[in-house]
């Protein structure tokens, strides 16, 4: 037995087969048990369920769903709401971090004590409590008759902030999102290899979506009709436009604020790793500050910082869950509610668990798609 | 010939600063002023409803129709709740005293004679064990309080320091699997602590407190508090790996190899060598985890249990102090302050200290 174990390539078999028996094993006991309690419980196991109608309704969703629309379609809307408030939010994030990040190096002291002070005040609080803070807040606003006015446009009362639309059908605006990322790839890697174009890429690629935009608002619609929805009261509820739901605003303004407070960190850091001669440099080429900011230390600040705001982006993706603290039905919230009613545990988790793996990875292959875009060339190769 | 530039003069005096750091271009001078100007507004606003018509004055809730500013009355009527939960009120006395051993215990970690991979250990395992007994009782003639009636900022602390005491030697574990030269071994630490990483942390608690029961023999399943917070420090310990192992990583490889020269076995080269060193390089990163993880406790909240955040929504719940809801969250959020605050600013000064120490 001792000499057993002195021999070390024995020993390396030996403790590997036990790992992988542990690992096997409790894998195989996990997926038993549960089957068996099912079984007891009388619920099926298998995805037959997604076409069944859930008999609950959401209330915040980008298509139509009722309490009759079936499991999948509920799922998918979760996981678009999730998405939605999630990109919207990141991108917010990520305006007003560049913004925090910028006055914290500045040498203005206002400008710098500001940005301190936002930082500080957002970072050391849990996110949760905002989220809860900011629902709050716009519950608390005065009720639809007491709405708040923004130049007759816009509402914004404890029901949420009405706006005024375009009149276009969900099917228009899909298509329109879809065709506004074809167009701008295909621009895009076109003018990419023809140097008179490439200086217009930006103009070109607002042109082709305006003009898809208008295509879209005029087909296909019945002729008198305003183009422009312009929400309205009448009664206790107002009519027309769109509503933010108070759920919605609250947690995006919670993330925005809350990981503006982080990226401002990560790019205070980006900016601060800066060689100084680069900028010195700059300075003495006779560019000013704000070509300075635009030209030299964003740009080699973003490539410094990718890495942790690629990480810090997919923290706050994961951190729409917290929606379902003030009922935002985002895809975890549509998830465990399924579960209570449906009972199908181990489907519905596997898919939840699915749909953040498909999530994260697609943005950690598009930060890295990035950032090897944006590497050095020629350096380390 | 060559002229020599003098070095641009900085001006000391107060004058100097405001010219280089207020007034340093027309520009600069109009963001000074704008900036300046609503900041200050907002500072008044602040101290306005904060302090100046603010009442901390006893009693119900009519006292707030006569103030205008923050009625901090709701602290006074609703402290107890926010702080202890459903913790039964005559042994409020054993969840302070519970919390301050705690608060302690982490003030002392900060004192360097502590930081050995023996005494912090021990530190932290009898200041955790000592909480544990003082909150559930069933000794020394205290009367029994379980887990359900827990409640309030204890509960927070006790999910806190429950998940680094467990996660902690869990952390060391994975990262050590993770660099093993056994490749079975190198992939089931991986995949667990890639898979850990990858979902939200809500997702992970809700598991455990929901569908764990259905997948475990019933005499693994334990309470939900003991569940979720398992689960919890699984969740850290994959991220602490990580960084554990970031810290091993730079450390140059001929350390190890010159403990093994010597004949030191794996365990004392790793306990005695690697860990201390991998430690120190990843104190600040360590400190940063500690921080978001304290802020995450708050996020059992949500699968019911009634830590700080909880019971500062039941605060304000009931009908009575709906209107407070301001003043409830502020002081909730001023609590988490100063834990979240205190802590990374001294893991500020720990950099500070490294940096220093490292010039040569």
């Amino acid at each position: 037995m001792v000499s057993f174990f002195k021999n070390s390539r024995l020993r390396a078999w030996f403790i590997q087969a036990l790992v992988l028996l542990a690992t096997v094993g409790t894998l195989a006991s996990f997926i038993l048990i549960t089957r068996q309690n099912l079984l007891d419980l009388g619920i099926a196991t298998g995805f037959g369920f997604l076409d069944r109608s859930t008999g609950w309704p959401i209330n915040f969703a980008l298509f139509e769903v009722t309490a009759r629309s079936p499991y999948a379609h509920i799922l998918l809307a979760g996981l678009l709401n999730t998405l939605l408030v999630g990109l919207l939010g990141i991108s917010l994030a990520v305006l007003l971090g560049v913004i925090v990040g910028l006055m914290r190096v500045s040498r203005n002291f206002v400008l710098n004590l500001i940005g301190t002070t936002f930082v500080e005040a957002f970072r050391n609080v849990p996110l949760i409590l905002q989220v809860f803070v900011w629902y709050a807040i716009f519950t608390h606003l005065p009720s639809p008759r007491g709405a708040i006015s923004i130049f007759g446009f816009g509402f914004l009362s404890n029901r949420g902030l009405m706006l005024p639309t375009f009149d276009m059908s969900g099917w228009d605006i899909v298509i329109f999102v879809l065709g506004t990322g074809l167009f701008g790839y295909l621009i895009a890697s076109f003018a990419s290899s023809r140097d008179a174009l490439r200086r217009h890429v930006w103009p070109l690629i607002l042109g082709v979506v305006i003009a898809l935009f208008v295509v879209l608002l005029f087909i296909g619609r019945t002729p008198g009709e305003a183009i422009i929805n312009v929400p309205e009261l009448r009664g206790l509820r107002f009519i027309g436009g769109v509503a933010i739901k108070p759920e919605f605003s609250a947690l995006l303004v919670a993330i925005a604020v809350f990981g503006g407070a982080y990226i401002g960190e990560i790019v205070r850091g980006g900016i601060l790793s800066i060689d100084r001669g680069q900028i010195e440099a700059a300075r003495a080429l006779g560019l000013s500050n704000y070509q300075v900011n635009r030209l030299v230390t964003l740009p080699l600040a973003f490539r410094a910082i990718l890495p942790a705001l690629a990480n810090q982006i997919i923290w706050l993706m994961k951190a729409t869950t917290l929606g379902i603290a003030i009922g935002y039905p985002d895809y975890f919230m549509v998830v465990s509610t399924s579960i209570n009613q449906s009972g199908q545990t181990i489907e519905l988790l596997s898919l939840l668990m699915g749909g953040f793996l498909v999530i994260n990875y697609s943005i950690g292959f598009a930060m890295n798609r990035l950032n090897r875009h944006l590497a050095i060339k020629g350096q380390g190769g | 010939m060559t002229a020599v530039i003098a070095p641009p003069q900085i001006e000391t005096t107060y004058l100097g600063w405001a010219k280089r750091r207020l007034f340093a271009s027309p520009g600069d001078t109009v963001l000074t002023l704008i900036f300046g100007g609503a900041m200050i507004w907002f500072f008044q606003f602040l101290l306005d409803w904060a302090v100046v018509n603010a009442t901390w004055a006893e009693g119900g809730k009519e006292l707030c129709r006569e103030v205008s500013g923050a009625c901090w009355s709701v602290i006074g009527a609703r402290g107890r709740l926010i702080f202890f939960g459903l913790y039964p009120y005559e042994e409020h006395w054993r969840s302070t005293f519970a919390c301050l051993l705690i608060i302690a215990t982490m003030v002392l970690s900060c004192v360097p004679w502590f930081w050995s991979m023996k005494r912090l250990p021990v530190l932290w395992l009898s200041g955790f064990g000592a909480f544990v007994v003082l909150m559930y009782g069933g000794i020394f003639g205290l009367k029994v309080v379980t887990t359900e009636q827990w409640g309030g900022l204890s509960l927070t602390v006790f999910i806190f320091c429950a998940v680094v005491v467990i996660g902690m030697p869990l952390a060391i574990g994975l990262a050590l699997a993770r660099r093993s030269k056994l490749p079975v071994v190198r992939l089931v630490a991986g995949s667990i602590i890639d898979l850990f990483r990858s979902l939200p942390l809500l997702t992970i608690l809700f598991t455990a407190a929901v569908v764990v029961p259905l997948t475990v023999p019933d005499w693994a399943q334990g309470n939900k508090l003991g569940r979720v917070v398992v689960a919890f420090a699984l969740f850290f310990a994959c991220y602490q790996a990580e960084i554990i192992r970031a810290g091993m990583q730079a450390i140059p490889d001929g350390q190890e190899e010159a403990a093994a020269a010597l004949g030191m076995k794996y365990g004392s080269r790793i306990f005695d060598i690697l860990l201390p060193q991998a430690f120190r390089n990843s104190l600040p990163s360590t400190i940063n985890q500690f921080v978001i993880t304290f802020k995450e406790t708050s996020i059992v909240t949500i699968i019911g249990f009634f830590e700080i955040m909880a019971s500062a929504n039941a605060a304000v719940g009931t009908g009575e102090w709906t209107a407070q809801y301001i003043e409830v969250y502020f002081f909730v959020g001023f609590v988490y302050f100063l834990f979240v605050f205190g802590l990374s600013r001294y893991g500020a000064y720990l950099e500070r200290r490294a940096r220093l120490s490292n010039v040569r």
